[in-house]
């Protein structure tokens, strides 16, 4: 290592200065609030714990993504967090048992082995919020609500809707009877909507009607009526199927007179995290930005693992994403600047204008009386025996 | 109208999404191989082509530095495709991917080397057959390699096997079909679905006559 590249940070990693950890800080705040004012309760998870309890539950989608080492005490593999939501929701079935629904958001630094975002960042600031323990489309579109609030309050503007719903893949692979290997195969394609390479695989290889489905699900995608299509073309895939597009159907229509003025767009096809989803899925896109700002969906029984399966359903989203998309700003405030001296009265002044909510800056000898560099507009003078706030000249 | 940005490689690929791309209402206002432009405007205003290197397209559209873009599956196999969509093949720019060497040569002693730019294809397809292989990265010329003896055979998108002759080399295994893909970046699917759906439905009925 050279002197030069002795400040470089590892890919990925990075630190916010002053004028960006203002308004990053400015904005956690307010979300915080905001959760706290729709009855959010704040957790802190740990930043690091045993791997099994990281990555039971999630499948295993977070394996290859989650730092690992061995804890010289207990002699087993600890992983560091890459994804909040598993602790959340280990929280929720084991430390909060009860059976009332739970309301937790949290707050807190991620770390990924790889970056999956553009901008290639390995430790976002995960934030979200998770509603456990109730089934049904009222918590679905309560958790969508407040993920569109999220992102008002951060400035991030012309935000698109999409609806998913993972149920529907799930059903029809099954009602095909695929095996394993084959549904994680089809999985891959449909998630891609490689429409050639999914017809290759299905030609022949499945009865009529499954197949059809199954080939047609990459192309149910559009505005809402995308839903009333789908009950005609998949209308062979039975209860779950049309349950699924009922619930879809619900949500969106709720949604529609709720935001009439947010657009919304349906991908039936849409399986991200199709390994722990189990019902709605949802994400919020911006014009510009190649990848989703926002996302969540349903999962329920992931606490299953931990020894109590609940409904959960939730969203998250990265805070560094949102400050840089958003309009929020936060200035500095003006300072009083005050000089080096121990005298007891402008200690005094010194402390009950800080008490005010007055920023005051202590000169320190021997340093440049710089006031205005170290964003001063005021400097406190003595007038007699009171000191006073005055101006500074230019 | 929706703003569409398409990106496409210069060559073969450009000269056969042309039509396609005709299919659809587009005609590039410039000719990629006289202009040195980057950003080709269209007859259409809100449309517009830039011009990448064949192995850069889907980075561009998987950030959504453009909207769709065509890409050989060649291409595509080795990006991997995450967060992207391939709706539609355009039957365009067919090859195969194959496994080529010496048909003569005696097989090799230790573990067989190969030489390729596909890293990920190559060791996949020696992978599903159970066997550990030695890639050897190279960037162009891959007839080159086994005849200097820096690897025992290539991995490359064969079309008339050509060069592969010139050169004494047969092709040996059949990897993959190779043709180009209409990609699509996922946000562009979800934000102006309109225009993109009808893009792709106009593509695919000039595809399909």
């Amino acid at each position: 290592m050279t002197v030069q590249d002795r400040w470089l940070l590892p890919e990925g990693i990075e630190e916010i200065l002053p004028r960006d950890a203002r308004r990053l800080e400015c904005l956690r705040r307010t979300l915080v609030d905001l959760y706290d004012l729709w009855g959010y309760e704040l957790v802190m998870p740990p930043f690091i714990e045993f791997l099994d309890a990281l990555l039971t539950g999630t499948g295993h989608d977070l394996q290859l993504q989650t730092f690992t080492l061995t804890d010289q005490l207990s002699g087993r593999m600890l992983g560091v967090r890459a994804d909040m939501t598993p602790q959340v929701a280990r929280i929720d079935a084991h430390q909060l048992a009860r059976e009332l629904p739970n309301r937790l958001c949290y707050l807190g630094t991620v770390l990924r082995t790889r970056s999956d975002g553009f901008g290639g960042s390995r430790s976002p600031l995960q934030v979200g919020a998770e509603l456990y323990g109730h089934v049904g489309i009222e918590s679905d579109l309560e958790v969508i609500s407040l993920m569109l609030e999220t992102l008002a309050r951060a400035g991030v503007a012309d935000v698109h809707l999409d609806l998913g719903h993972v149920g529907l893949f799930r059903a029809l692979a099954a009602q095909a009877g695929l095996d394993r290997e084959t549904e994680r195969e089809l999985f891959e394609r449909t998630q891609k909507k490689a429409l050639p390479d999914i017809h290759a695989m299905l030609a022949g290889a499945l009865p009529a009607p499954a197949a059809m489905m199954l080939l047609r699900l990459p192309e149910l995608n559009g505005g809402i009526e995308v839903i009333g299509e789908a009950r005609s073309v998949l209308a062979a895939g039975g209860e779950p199927v049309m349950a699924a597009l009922e619930h879809l159907a619900r949500t969106a229509e709720v949604l529609e007179r709720r935001f009439p003025e947010l657009p919304i767009h349906v991908d039936l096809a849409e399986l991200r995290g199709y390994h722990y989803h189990t019902g709605l899925v949802f994400a919020a896109y911006v014009p510009g930005q190649g990848q989703a700002v926002a996302r969540g969906g349903r999962y329920d029984g992931i606490g299953r693992v931990f020894g109590r399966a609940r409904p959960a359903t939730g969203f998250s989203a990265d805070l560094k994403t949102l400050l840089e998309l958003g309009e929020c700003s936060a200035l500095a405030p003006a300072a009083v600047f005050a000089p080096a001296s121990d005298e007891p009265a402008l200690e005094a002044r010194v402390r009950e204008l800080r008490a005010q909510g007055v920023r005051v800056i202590r000169a320190l000898p021997g340093m440049p009386e710089d006031a205005r560099g170290l964003g001063c507009e005021g400097g406190l003078v003595r007038h007699g025996d009171a000191w006073v706030v005055e101006p500074i000249g230019t | 109208m929706t703003a569409l940005t398409i990106a496409l490689s210069k060559g073969r690929i450009f000269r056969e999404t042309l039509p396609l791309l005709a299919a659809a209402g587009i005609t590039p206002a410039e000719d990629p191989e006289t202009s040195r432009k980057l950003i080709l405007d269209t007859n259409l205003a809100e449309v517009k082509l830039v011009i990448v290197r064949a192995t850069d397209v889907p980075t561009y559209v998987q950030y959504g530095a453009a909207d769709l873009g065509v890409a050989g599956k060649d291409v595509l196999m080795e990006h991997g495709g995450d967060g992207l969509y391939e709706p539609l093949d355009l039957r365009i720019a067919r090859c195969r991917l194959m496994v080529a060497g010496d048909p003569d040569a005696p097989p090799p002693r230790g573990r067989l080397r190969v030489a390729t730019k596909y890293v990920n294809a190559a060791r996949r397809h020696y992978a599903a057959q159970g066997r550990q292989v030695e890639i050897i990265k190279l960037y162009g010329s891959m007839e080159l390699a086994p005849l200097v003896g820096l690897a025992d055979c290539i991995v490359d998108v064969v079309d008339t096997g050509n060069t592969l002759r010139a050169n004494g080399l047969a092709p040996l295994e059949h990897i993959a079909d190779i043709s180009s893909r209409l990609i699509v970046n996922r946000a562009a699917m979800k934000m102006k679905h309109a225009r993109v759906k009808e893009l792709i439905e106009r593509m695919a009925t000039a595809v399909a006559a």
